[in-house]
């Protein structure tokens, strides 16, 4: 008798079954989560302790350097918004391609994504030094009707960032949405009444699926060009100017590939203990995790190759300040960062070509971290070497980051991880209404549709 | 509470089923029935009938809203307060078009939401009777009508394959 293989993105579980698994992961947690959490919100105050001190005393405590006026929160925002790609990427862009093994996982990568941009659109305000005065930024009429350079890249990715953040915000939304009413309609008491209004009065009658399904449809249309044009004009906030190893035609796609690798990196890392911790085991499948490290093979290989022509067309242009610039960053005084860079996202990546690796789970979790060292040192190098022998000779100089830097930082990883944990017990982090549709039904009659 | 419309509601837990009781409403010439699921599902779809939704002119306006909007307040703004700089024209396309990239997604999604709350509210909720099963594993269809039509329409669904038929309000 021929044995029919199961298609692996059709999950085990019955309707009632996903329903039930995922509903359980709400609400009451146990020890772990409340000391993970406050170890969390402990990071998160550091952070706001350091904002506090930068209000106060000014930018004069970070370790800037002249001529190094950007450095580790210019760093940390191309890192966070990057790290926001990958759940785009996996929920709106996998969603056109008909991708189905993207359904278990791509509730929680949505959550990443907005978390990780709300954080990222903290670093600009943190960054400009007057923190007070972030609303100069946008065009509203002042008393002297003075409005913002829309020839400025800067500007371009106030209007990108805001954009992104309000689009991703809302496609998870309205993703949440029927899954909350399922919720709704499992759980008792004060809960129920919370996802009462948080479901929108959501019922799942044809009227509304009708509506629904198209809209979801053209919210991911409209966010897979958002989320490519988003690093583009983040590359571009570089790649306009003309400091020597920023002025690249590469700049856009090599920091959209980076952004979705490092991103992907990040699912990894949250989505092993997560899974774990919430039983979902059963849903969130070794399969899922060979295709999340197949897109990390694919994406890191486009850096190795990106990272290459980098340092070809430094070589070939023949323009000393170009090859000046990529010697220092393999051969300077900040070596360390380059080699760190390089080793993580080019080579390590390269690991995924074996089907072992990708399928075990330590191995995973261990890359997905050498992942997001190396993307943050990757923005750190591209970054700080350039600035630091931009022009003028005489000027030259190392950045070296202070307690200011890294203390901004740390609390950037509280902030994320805050609203990460907070959801990740709030609302449901695998999609039940996208895994139902998986799932045939149960007909009366033999035979298909 | 709101007042309950009358009516019959019927739980299925075969797809092949739901869609034999929808065709069979939709023979006798019934329109005004819901029909509930989990998910959305193309065989229901299909028995229903449902033509495209509208959302999509939504969408289509704030895009274009948008773009518009995009180059309106670039070339307007650049040109209230001119600043030369190297010569450079003072409003010029290449760098607005991030702009009205921007303000087309942003429009265009927002205005995507708008239009499935509107739409959405085109046929109320309220008053239908509902269960909480049909958000889990069961399909519903509930059929309005008043006690005289009741137990033709409670037999239809019956003999359809519903497991589950009460009588609403």
């Amino acid at each position: 008798m021929a044995v029919i293989a199961r298609d692996p993105s059709t999950p085990t579980q019955t309707q009632h079954e996903v329903t039930r698994d995922v509903v359980n992961t709400l609400g009451t947690a146990g020890r772990g989560y409340y000391l993970l959490t406050g170890a969390i919100v402990a990071l998160f105050l550091v952070g706001l302790v350091t904002f506090i001190l930068l209000l106060k005393d000014g930018l004069g405590l970070a370790g800037y350097t002249p001529p190094i006026f950007w450095s580790v929160y210019i760093t940390t925002f191309v890192f966070w918004i990057g790290i926001g790609h990958a759940g785009t990427l996996i929920s709106a862009i996998l969603f056109l391609f008909r991708s189905p093994w993207r359904t278990a996982v791509y509730r929680a990568t949505e959550a990443m994504t907005v978390f990780a941009v709300m954080t990222a659109a903290l670093f600009p305000i943190i960054h400009i030094g007057r923190q007070w005065f972030f609303y100069w930024l946008l065009p509203y009429p002042n008393q002297r009707w003075l409005w913002p350079n829309f020839k400025s890249p800067l500007v371009w990715d106030v209007f990108a960032i805001s954009t992104y953040f309000t689009v991703s915000a809302t496609f998870l939304c309205v993703g949440l949405v029927p899954d909350v009413a399922a919720a709704r309609d499992l759980v008792t008491g004060w809960r129920q009444k919370v996802y009462s209004i948080f479901s929108l009065g959501w019922k799942g009658t044809d009227n509304q699926w009708r509506h629904y399904s198209r809209a979801y449809l053209y919210l991911a249309a409209l966010a897979t060009p958002l989320v490519l044009s988003v690093h583009s004009v983040v590359s571009w906030d570089f790649a306009m100017s003309i400091v020597p190893g920023w002025h690249g035609t590469i700049f856009a796609p090599y920091f959209v590939a980076g952004a979705i690798y490092s991103g992907v990196g990040m699912v990894l890392t949250l989505m092993i203990p997560l899974r774990k911790a919430l039983k979902l085991e059963h849903m969130i499948t070794e399969y899922h995790f060979d295709n999340l490290a197949k897109l990390t093979l694919l994406t890191g290989s486009i850096l190795f190759y990106a990272y290459a022509m980098e340092y070809f067309v430094g070589w070939y242009s023949g323009n000393t300040y170009e090859q000046t610039t990529f010697w220092r960053r393999a051969f300077g005084p900040a070596w360390w960062g380059g080699w760190t860079m390089i080793i993580c996202n080019a080579f390590v990546s390269q690991l995924f070509w074996f089907r072992k690796i990708r399928t075990n789970l330590t191995a995973l979790f261990v890359i997905s971290v050498f992942i997001n060292v190396g993307m943050w040192f990757e923005r750190y190098v591209i970054i700080t070497s350039s600035l630091s022998n931009d022009f003028l000779p005489y000027a030259w100089s190392q950045m070296n980051p202070t307690w200011a830097d890294w203390g901004i930082l740390a609390g950037s990883f509280g902030w994320f991880g805050m609203w990460f944990l907070l959801f990740a017990r709030s609302f449901p982090v695998v999609a039940i209404q996208e895994l139902k549709e998986l799932i045939p039904m149960p007909r009366l009659r033999k035979g298909g549709h | 509470m709101g007042k309950m419309v009358p009516g019959v509601l019927a739980a299925f837990q075969h797809i092949d089923a739901a869609c034999d009781a929808i065709g069979a409403l939709r023979a006798q010439g019934r329109k005004d029935f819901t029909v509930y699921s989990a998910s959305p599902n193309h065989e229901l779809e299909h028995a229903l009938g449902i033509e495209n939704s509208p959302v999509r002119l939504f969408t289509l306006i704030g895009g274009v809203t948008g773009v518009a909007a995009g180059i309106g307040m670039t070339y307007w703004m650049s040109l209230d307060w001119p600043l030369l700089v190297g010569g450079k024209p003072i409003a010029t396309v290449p760098p607005y078009v991030v702009f009205m990239f921007e303000l087309m997604v942003l429009l265009g999604a927002l205005s995507t939401v708008a239009g499935l709350v509107i739409m959405s509210l085109t046929k109320p909720t309220t008053g239908l009777a509902y269960d909480p099963s049909f958000s889990d594993d069961r399909i519903g269809i509930f059929v309005p009508c008043g006690s005289s039509d009741a137990p033709v329409v409670e037999r239809m669904l019956r003999e359809a394959g519903s497991v589950e038929v009460r009588h609403a309000a």
